[in-house]
């Protein structure tokens, strides 16, 4: 596009930045990529696993997505998302578990018993209110500082996880999660709590297609570009703010009922800084202010993550490690030559 | 246009602002920190008057504009909007009439030309008034018309310049603020902001307050002039009077600031 000039015939080198930096070029090939990528580990390890996969998909898609109308629409980054999705496996986990045949007494914790449907608006509304409070005070902040703040906020959920005793159980984590149910069906077949997912992604996708879409979505992105012009013509910028922040917590929530009942344990290692990292450098990889990027991002980060137990000569506690070293060079290769990630167009 | 030569410096000092002015600078000082931005700088613009700020770099210009639109730590004086204290937050003020075209272009180069204008204007409720507003901004700057589903970004200093200047009259402004509007532009450009600042001027009957450099050009169109030197009123008077002094000359080489020291 803007290389013709320059040289006659350029190197396979050049060419291949050249492609690199070609938007459409490379999106698609990632999504050749990794979409085969899915197909060929299904046909390799069976339905079963397609199905973990698409289940473990839906709840980070539903993370990146919502991280992504704070981080990438309205440009706060945030590093601090995997609190409001702790609110929300906690918040399923408190009020449907039933801990009574549980037999470390000592660390028996309240007992609700609400089924799914009903503890799941309140993991929604959990995660909601905490992000109002939060917001309020994070409004107080310039953005350059909202990285650090919400960096403490996810060192302090992770201690109240850890530490709040009487509610969480502490490290001994919290089992017997309840799966969905209506009636007499209960969605405990993996296929069916998959389709439950599909369709809570599907909601989420369109709430954040059409909130982006919308002048409410315009006025976020003038936000993420000048907030001062955004105010001079009329937007009380600090609304609009605590707006998408709270919306984009909400859904964390959702991601976190859905995944404290489809692993039906809870514990607050799931709720790790690190974590909100990698959730960060999916939103960045796939591409900001973009959620076809977010899906993308999602998927390539859960085949990373499940496909590595597959690698049998692979002993198990080093996957972890290799899934963040895999990330962070990806990370690094992304940010030198495609600032903009996989299918974005701003950059950080 | 009938240029009323305030002396304003002739005020006895109370707070009330002249009565016939639509928007009223009185004793206005700015601190930034230890910096003196402005020091009791008065200044009003009368209905549908141009008037213009001029000075050297550095001498409170963009200071003046942002302490009216509330921008800027203002620790004394008041702004009078129609005769009423304008103090309300940053956005509310566009509501009361006030729209500011920031020094520096500053549109969203990651929206399309339309995109931008909308956003001028969706304080406005009325969906019909949207489009009309942004159909008659269209035909003000028709190279804004042919592009307007690009990039902002996708655009030269000048077109961004007139859709920065376009999307400050899609709020529909009764006092329309420019900072600068042609700093770094070709000359031809400059020529053509001109013709369309007095147009907004003469045919939409918009006020205007005008911070320029280019001299010459702007004491052509403006009703009235402010030189401002060192955060305090140098001169202010008709472009005439300006031209007959040799105010500019001392101010921008210095003389009225070395005085002052
Ligand atoms: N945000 C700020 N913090 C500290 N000092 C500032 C700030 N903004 C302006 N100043 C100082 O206030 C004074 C006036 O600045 P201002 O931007 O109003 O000048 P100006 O006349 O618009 O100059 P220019 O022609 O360069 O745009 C300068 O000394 C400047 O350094
Ligand atoms: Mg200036």
């Amino acid at each position: 596009m803007n290389g013709n000039a320059t040289t006659a015939s350029p190197s396979l080198f050049e060419r291949g930045m050249l492609m690199l930096r070609e938007k459409g070029d490379l999106e698609l090939y990632a999504n050749v990529f990794v979409i085969g990528w899915a197909v060929i580990f299904t046909l390799w390890q069976g339905v079963g696993f397609a199905v973990t996969l698409g289940t473990v998909f839906c709840i980070w898609a539903i993370l990146s997505v919502s991280l992504n109308l704070v981080v990438g629409y309205t440009g706060l980054l945030s590093v601090g998302h995997i609190g409001f999705f702790g609110i929300g496996a906690y918040g399923m986990a408190i009020l449907t578990s039933d801990t009574s045949y549980e037999l470390l007494r000592t660390e028996s914790i309240p007992q609700f018993g609400l089924p799914f449907f009903a503890a799941l608006p309140i993991c929604v509304l959990a995660a909601g209110v905490a992000a109002v409070v939060v917001g309020v005070v994070f409004n107080r902040f310039r953005d350059d500082i909202y990285v650090l703040v919400s960096f403490g906020f996810a060192i302090i959920a992770f201690n109240v996880f850890l530490s709040w005793r009487a509610l969480t159980r502490g490290a001994y984590g919290i089992p017997d999660v309840q799966r969905p149910q209506i009636g007499s069906w209960v969605a405990d077949g993996e296929i069916e709590f998959l389709a439950l997912c599909v369709v809570f992604l599907l909601i989420v996708v369109g709430i954040s297609w059409f909130l982006v879409s919308s002048s409410f979505g315009r006025v976020l992105k003038a936000i993420r570009e000048d907030e001062q012009v955004a105010q001079v013509f009329g937007y009380q910028t600090t609304y609009y703010k605590l707006a998408i922040w709270v919306i984009s917590a909400m859904m964390a929530g959702l991601a976190g009922g859905l995944l404290g009942s489809f692993t039906t344990f809870v514990d607050p290692n799931s709720f790790i800084l690190l974590e909100s990292m990698l959730l960060v450098s999916i939103v960045i990889l796939g591409g900001l202010a973009s959620i076809r990027g977010s899906l993308l991002g999602a998927l390539a980060f859960v085949l990373l993550e499940e496909g590595m137990r597959f690698i049998t000569y692979l002993p198990s506690e080093f996957i972890g490690q290799v899934r963040q070293v895999v990330l962070g060079v990806m990370l690094v290769l992304l940010m030198l030559f495609r600032p903009q990630g996989l299918a974005g167009r701003y950059k950080l | 246009m009938v240029a009323t030569d305030q002396d304003i410096a002739n005020r006895d000092g109370s707070d009330a602002p002249a009565s016939e002015a639509l928007l009223d600078l009185v004793d206005i000082s700015v601190h930034y920190g230890a910096v003196i931005g402005l020091d009791k700088v008065s200044l009003a613009v009368n209905q549908g008057e141009l008037v213009a700020v001029m000075g050297p770099n550095g001498a409170g210009k963009s200071t003046v504009l942002k302490a009216i639109m509330g921008l800027a730590p203002v620790v004394g004086g008041t702004v009078y909007l129609r005769g009423e204290p304008l103090d309300v937050a940053t956005h509310e003020i566009v509501k009361q009439g006030i729209s500011f075209v920031p020094q520096g272009r500053r549109v969203f180069t990651h929206l399309t030309i339309e995109e931008n204008l909308r956003l001028g204007c969706l304080h406005v409720g009325d969906r019909d008034e949207q489009e009309r507003r942004l159909e008659s901004t269209l035909d003000l700057f028709p190279i804004l018309r042919d592009k307007r589903r690009d990039y902002a970004s996708a655009m030269s200093g000048g077109q961004q310049q007139m859709l920065a200047i376009g999307r400050g009259l899609m709020a529909g402004p009764d006092v329309l603020l420019l900072d600068e509007p042609t700093l770094g532009l070709a000359p031809i450009i400059v020529t053509e902001v001109f013709e369309k600042i007095s147009e907004i001027s003469q045919v939409l009957r918009t006020t205007i307050l005008v911070v320029e450099h280019n001299i010459q050009s702007i004491l052509d169109i403006a009703s009235r002039a402010y030189i401002l030197n060192n955060g305090r009123l140098a001169h202010d008077g008709s472009p005439e009077s300006v031209r007959e002094t040799d105010i500019l000359t001392d101010v921008f080489l210095g003389k009225v600031g070395d005085e002052e020291a």
